[in-house]
């Protein structure tokens, strides 16, 4: 468990609109999605354009973060930062995503956190370091597991695509 | 076992699946838009290194339709239908819908009209209102590119999760000047924006029975707007109806309901007798009350068309509002034909030139200005009421703009007014 900063604190229902604008989404490439995220909160998208934002740093949310359309660019372009979420839930396409191209992301009922607050982000815990509180971290199924063991989705179908055709 | 229960069992070779059992369903239709970009890349790097050929399993269920940003926005958007263009001649993909006036239009249209989606399917697209196909008793969800190149190279989509169900049943008669958009606000705004999140939404109940297969993929189409994986309506007799006169499938077609002891996570029941017209309210969905509590409050632009309401008789209730009126001076009235034949019968039906005349801007069949991508934009502090399915802060492309969602009927009475109407009390006919 590492202790993480706290570089954006927001509340319920972010959708993906504010991730990651639809006017971008002609941008596709993982490697050219990450300049775009959370756009039209540009100073916080400035800080991360210029590098000012370490990896591994926390976005905290609350209820249904990532909520909205199925865009995988929501996910690439955090990615692209190794941002971690650590929100209360998440909507299930997002979360998906995220486990398919392995963004780093934890469930925590109830967790709360302003910027500038140091977390330590565990699989079974969360505990805001400067506030002292404790939050437990919801487990992801066995079956979304073994995606994020195989490297991701890419990977994990590649293995069975390989297993199929050994089979013959 | 409740329907997608059903359905789920029998693509995954079981007799039967419960709550949480984690399965591999046989893909059905898999359903791409203009992402299928984004798709194409991630299914070459599947294959990569594995000295493999890179093809689909079954060119026959892909299905790719261009309706995000038609005609193309920017030489990006352009140059990225161009390779998905070459990637569906190079593997003969039939169910391939580019922008044209005759077969084109928006994805969750174009699969239902052409007959695509059928009763007891496994629908996957990578949009999340593919809930909309669960209209037709299909079970239908939205995945990430990732997934759907996963699905491409195997046929199967990996690790779905058997989702619990609620059962909603819906009872009453709509009253005059209301709908399936109001039924399906209403329902969000009382689950919450994550009320459904994981579950289905299976829809019974007479006033579902009684409504036709243009309804019911409205009532789907926002299913996940309570964050639910699908909403799906077992097929019946006017399934079988759409299917035949509408989709034109001559082939037999066998309805899929849940068994008489199906489970369910819980009930909930709507009467419709006496229900307003509802509106979300920015900047999120669940934000509903009925229209009368925001009644007044001026509008700069109205939209009617998308997935979610841009069918024929969505067309016709805004037509019979707006014939031989006018839209306010200070209002600009936008309608987006949800596809080309909807286009054709709309223009047939005189329903295009009563809104022309009327003052709206009728464009091309897609997706507008839904998504923010394209056409459409707003101004700095400016007012847009939508018949579209969602209105998060910056969603039609201006975050400085407020996004109100409302059924057809009450986008054309504001439009009369200039700003937000019940169509109960003005403009109404």
């Amino acid at each position: 468990m590492s202790a993480a900063t706290v570089v954006l604190a927001l509340g319920d229902d972010v959708s993906t609109d504010v991730i990651y604008p639809g006017r971008y989404m002609a941008t596709v490439l993982p490697s050219e999605t990450p300049q775009y995220a959370f756009a039209d909160l540009g100073a916080f998208n400035a800080r991360l354009k210029a590098g000012a934002v370490p990896a591994g740093s926390v976005v905290v949310a609350g209820k249904n973060f990532g909520c909205g359309s199925s865009r995988e660019q929501a996910v690439s372009t955090l990615k692209g930062h190794e941002l971690v979420i650590v929100a209360e839930s998440f909507a299930r396409i997002f979360l998906q995503n995220a486990i398919n191209l392995g963004l780093r992301l934890v469930e925590a009922r109830g967790v709360a956190a302003a910027e500038g607050d140091e977390l330590a982000v565990g699989a079974t815990e969360v505990v805001n370091l400067t506030s002292g509180r404790r939050f437990p971290a919801t487990p992801l199924p066995a079956a979304r597991q073994a995606i994020i063991d195989a490297g991701g989705l890419i990977a994990y179908t590649r293995r069975r695509l390989l297993a199929r055709v050994e089979r013959r | 076992m409740t329907v997608v229960q059903r359905i789920l069992a029998r693509a995954s070779g079981r007799a039967s699946v419960a709550v949480g059992d984690v399965v591999e369903p046989a893909v059905d239709l898999a359903m791409s838009h203009e992402n299928a970009a984004l798709v194409i890349n991630q299914f070459r790097e599947i294959f990569r290194d594995t000295g493999l050929e890179a093809r689909p399993w079954d060119p026959s269920r892909l299905a790719i339709i261009f309706d995000h940003r038609v005609p193309a926005e920017s030489p990006k958007t352009a140059t990225n239908q161009k390779r998905v263009r070459e990637f569906v001649a190079a593997h003969g993909i039939a169910k391939f819908h580019d922008i044209r006036g005759d077969r084109g239009g928006i994805c969750h249209q174009i699969l239902p009209e052409n007959g695509y989606v059928r009763p007891g399917a496994v629908v996957v697209g990578t949009d999340s209102h593919t809930t909309s196909h669960g209209a037709l008793g299909a079970f239908a969800f939205g995945i990430g590119a990732t997934e759907m190149a996963s699905v491409w190279a195997l046929g199967y989509a990996v690790n779905v999760e058997v989702p619990a169900t609620i059962k909603v049943t819906v009872s009453g008669a709509m009253p005059p000047m209301v709908g399936p958009k109001d039924l399906i606000l209403y329902l969000v705004g009382k689950l919450g924006a994550a009320g459904a999140t994981f579950r289905v939404l299976e829809f019974h109940g007479p006033a579902i029975r009684a409504m036709p297969t243009s309804g019911r993929l409205t009532l789907c189409n926002m299913a996940v707007e309570a964050g639910a994986t699908s909403g799906i309506v077992p097929a019946d007799a006017e399934t079988l109806r759409y299917l035949k006169e509408e989709a034109g499938v001559g082939e037999a077609v066998e309805p899929v309901g849940p068994d008489a002891d199906a489970v369910y996570e819980r009930a909930v029941d709507v009467d419709v007798s006496a229900l307003a017209p509802q509106i979300a309210c920015p900047h999120t969905v669940d934000n509903v009350r009925p229209v009368g509590e925001v009644a007044g409050r001026h509008v700069d632009q109205i939209v009617i068309g998308s997935c979610t309401n841009g069918r024929l008789d969505d067309l016709a209730v805004a037509a019979r509002i707006l014939k031989g009126r006018k839209v306010a001076a200070d209002t600009r009235m936008l309608v987006f034909p949800a596809s080309g034949r909807i286009y054709r019968q709309a223009l047939a039906a005189g329903y295009v030139a009563d809104l022309v005349e009327a003052g709206a801007v009728v464009m091309n069949a897609g997706c507008g200005p839904c998504l923010g991508v394209h056409e459409g934009a707003l101004g700095d502090g400016e007012v847009a009421l939508s018949t579209t399915n969602r209105n998060f802060k910056g969603r039609m492309g201006n975050p400085a703009s407020d996004g109100y969602l409302c059924s057809p009927a009450v986008a054309a009475a504001s439009a009369l007014a200039g700003v937000i109407t019940d169509p109960r009390a003005e403009g109404g006919r």
